[in-house]
């Protein structure tokens, strides 16, 4: 009885494997396609001016959906001032300036990259981050997230935070303004205060266009590369800069989405759940025989003593 | 399924080990208020950079694994069909139970808003695409499972019960308030009674559907937890970013399973007294070299398509992780390929521990070391982090002691020889002790 078990045994394994293994051939011919009517923002580092006005702009705005709170920097006693270092529970945008020499140097906004196909989204086990198909804004839900922060985990650019300080606390990202200035003034927070014109809002596909003509009109200028245009399956925050993105801490990445591939798996092995129900289906049929097979033996058991060991 | 094979250990339930796992406990259970009060913040270590701490690493990750012994000794049991194996599966369940129902609770100390986790059950939340998701359902629906195995061990007590202890603090109460006690407490005990005898054949008819599925959840959960990390492949280091996570993962829990069923039976016969299921383990060693043998190959072959050889033997932090996780795997099962270190109960118990840590070093490596979510960000567990695992895993090995002895759960020794043997081991016993 035992041996064409074990054998049965493997073979269940073995299909484990076969399934991973179709997954992956499966990923190359497929592939998601960029949604280039959906509406992002272009930020041009050679033009900031590090005023930061995008981010206080964001946090008035954005007050009552969790990012609020001022953090103090460590020499400011009395708590005066905004002076975040990261992004965190209560930033959602930050500018950074980074230094390569005296004379070299750029400013870099961060913020949530409102990917095309996002990480985020796809891991949250109970669909707290959604994808809007038609705007493509990336969107956290409070009232369902369980706070299992899958979704940092699993964003390339680490970009949800948490709210580690508090009893109750939630993730932090930028949402376009989908709730805030967006509805009511139809542009992101940050766009429309900045003076100096380097975050600009609008459709992928316009603000695609005027990247590739900024590239065009301004060689030397910058860095041929839009940033995000392809990085983990195109992303609707895009970025032009004179430096190399990754020391401006943003970092070098393939062309496929991660939540492919992981996807890709996961559906193989449970796709229409056949995988599981036949495993039970096996494993039930294999079972109820050897129990039966048990009773039969347990009469000669009387009689013979167990010899023990696996044959 | 017979019933006669299980007893309860006979022994005082206040022992000086009772006391100090209690304490852990309790510290554990302070910590735990602590953190819902202050915000996880204020207990741990863990940052945006580092999300899963130890908690999910060590009480979920690892700790399921650890908690397969029931998994793995059910497909042994009913699945290859050795059915002399079955009186050892009622600790091996009751283990696993604990693990998982504790696993679960730890779930409840770490995610950030635990008063959300309700939408699990709204069928307009669900999220098939999160490996998440999957394990937590399974791993709900694997407790449940869990406790409805163990259900006939609590039945046959129950049917059995005369309730003395439980007759003579209500009559103690009741004679306090100066009151008789009233007829129908009795009736109601009767009551409990006499449904726990109806439930039981019932439950046992059914029981067999309820262990495959048993059997059926694991394999799937435990391949999910491997597949939480697949979406990290920016943050996971090569060595262990793989396609095949699932599968390792799976036949990682079923090694550490039988394992771990090894382990616990050396450790509960030394420290009950009792002779040491030498024959039954050792036909459960032979086993696990030939898992881990396929886990093996899997993952050097995999190394091998992905070009990452190199990096397994470079000899850097990465690489040093890896080589111990393997080496601890390989290490413990070549010693079981011996047939004479298999029946000795000295050297089962070190490849047994070595395999269980090479395989938990394993899903550490996964879940924490070899995740590098970029510059500047560093992580190491907080003590008060650490306290709380503690207090978790003493609540574990506390309930479990108790629970043996007050339920029927180890393997009866009935024959005049079993009880021979159990004198000749404590000669055995005596020499595991130096
Ligand atoms: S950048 Fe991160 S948080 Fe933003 S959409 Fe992409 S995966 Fe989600
Ligand atoms: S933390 Fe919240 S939003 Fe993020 S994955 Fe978990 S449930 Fe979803
Ligand atoms: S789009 Fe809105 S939420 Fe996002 S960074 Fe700008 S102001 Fe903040």
């Amino acid at each position: 009885m035992a041996k064409p078990s074990r054998r049965q045994f493997l073979k269940i394994m073995g299909a484990t494997g076969a399934a991973l293994l179709a997954g992956k051939k499966a990923s190359a011919n497929e592939g998601h396609k960029i949604n280039n009517e959906t509406i992002g923002m272009l930020y041009d580092a050679t033009k900031c001016v590090g005023c930061k006005a995008c981010m206080s702009a964001c946090k008035r705005v954005n007050g009552d959906y969790g990012s609020l709170s001022y953090e103090r920097a460590k020499f400011d006693t009395d708590g005066l001032w905004d002076a975040p270092e990261d992004l965190s529970g209560s930033t959602r945008t930050l500018i950074k300036l980074f230094k390569q020499s005296e004379q070299e140097w750029s400013y870099v906004k961060y913020s949530c990259m409102h990917c095309q196909k996002p990480s985020c989204v796809s891991v949250c086990p109970v669909a707290a981050m959604t994808r809007d198909p038609e705007t493509g804004i990336v969107d956290y839900n409070k009232n369902t997230c369980i706070g299992c922060r899958y979704c940092q985990v699993a964003c390339a650019f680490n970009i949800p935070k948490f709210q580690w300080e508090k009893a109750i606390p939630q993730i932090v990202k930028c949402d376009l303004c989908k709730n805030t200035n967006l509805p009511k003034k139809g542009i992101s927070a940050c766009a429309e205060v900045c003076p100096a014109g380097a975050i600009m809002f609008g459709k992928r596909k316009d603000l695609l266009e005027e990247a590739e003509k900024r590239l065009r009109e301004n060689p030397g200028k910058y860095i041929n590369h839009i940033y995000g245009a392809h990085e983990v399956g195109g992303t609707n925050h895009l970025y032009l800069a004179s430096m190399q993105f990754n020391k401006l801490g943003l970092p070098t990445l393939k062309e496929d989405a991660p939540a492919e591939f992981s996807e890709k798996i996961q559906h193989t092995i449970y796709k229409g759940f056949i995988a599981p129900v036949a495993l039970y289906s096996t494993l039930c049929f294999i079972a109820v025989k050897n129990m039966k097979g048990h009773g039969e033996a347990e009469k000669e058991h009387d009689t013979k003593t167990d010899e023990g060991g696996d044959h | 399924m017979g019933h006669d094979e299980y007893q309860k250990h006979d022994a005082k339930i206040l022992t000086p080990s009772f006391i100090v796992l209690l304490t852990l406990t309790l510290i554990g259970f302070a910590l735990i208020l602590l953190r819902f009060v202050k915000g996880i913040g204020a207990v741990s270590n863990m940052s945006d950079g580092y999300p899963w701490g130890i908690w999910i690493t060590y009480d979920v990750a690892t700790g399921t694994a650890i908690a397969c012994g029931g998994y793995a000794m059910a497909i042994l049991v009913y699945i290859r069909n050795r059915m002399h194996y079955h009186p050892m599966i009622r600790s091996a369940i009751l283990t696993s139970m604990f693990g998982y129902g504790l696993a679960g609770f730890s779930v409840m100390v770490d995610v950030g808003r635990p008063w959300n986790a309700y939408n699990f059950f709204v069928p307009s939340k669900w999220q098939a695409n999160s490996a998440m998701f999957e394990v937590a359902v399974c791993v709900m629906a694997y407790t449940t499972v869990l406790i409805m195995e163990f259900l006939p061990a609590i039945l046959t007590t129950l049917e059995k019960t005369e309730w003395k202890t439980l007759q003579h603090l209500l009559d103690r109460v009741y004679s306090r308030l100066g009151m008789e006690r009233p007829e129908r407490i009795g009736d109601r005990l009767d009551k409990v009674k006499e449904l726990a005898a109806w439930a039981r054949p019932r439950l046992d008819k059914i029981l067999i559907f309820i262990i495959v599925l048993g059997i059926t959840l694991p394999t799937m959960h435990q391949s999910s937890l491997g597949s939480l990390l697949l979406i990290a492949s920016t943050k996971l280091h090569p060595l262990w970013h793989t396609g095949f996570l699932p599968l390792l993962f799976l036949i990682n829990c079923m090694y550490i399973g039988y394992s771990i069923a090894i382990l616990e039976s050396v450790l509960s016969c030394y420290a009950f007294k009792r002779p040491f299921e030498t024959k039954e383990l050792s036909g459960l060693a032979r086993i696990i070299p030939w898992l881990t043998v396929i886990w093996l190959s899997v993952v050097i072959g995999d190394l091998a398509w992905r070009g990452q050889l190199a990096k397994a033997v470079s000899f850097d932090f990465y690489s040093r992780f890896f080589l111990l996780e393997f080496c601890l795997i390989a290490g413990g099962s070549l010693l079981l390929f011996s047939k004479r270190r298999r029946e000795s109960i000295r050297w089962l118990f070190v490849s047994a521990a070595l395999i269980v840590l090479g395989g938990a070093l394993y899903r550490f490596n996964v879940y924490l070391i070899g995740f590098n979510p970029g510059k500047g960000w560093h992580y190491f567990p907080a003590l008060a982090e650490v306290m709380i695992t503690v207090g978790i895993v003493a609540f574990e090995i506390l309930g479990y002691q108790v629970l043996v002895k007050i339920l029927p759960v180890l393997p009866k020794l009935h024959t005049r020889e079993q009880l021979a043997e159990a004198h000749q081991h404590t000669v055995g016993k005596k020499a595991l002790e130096h």
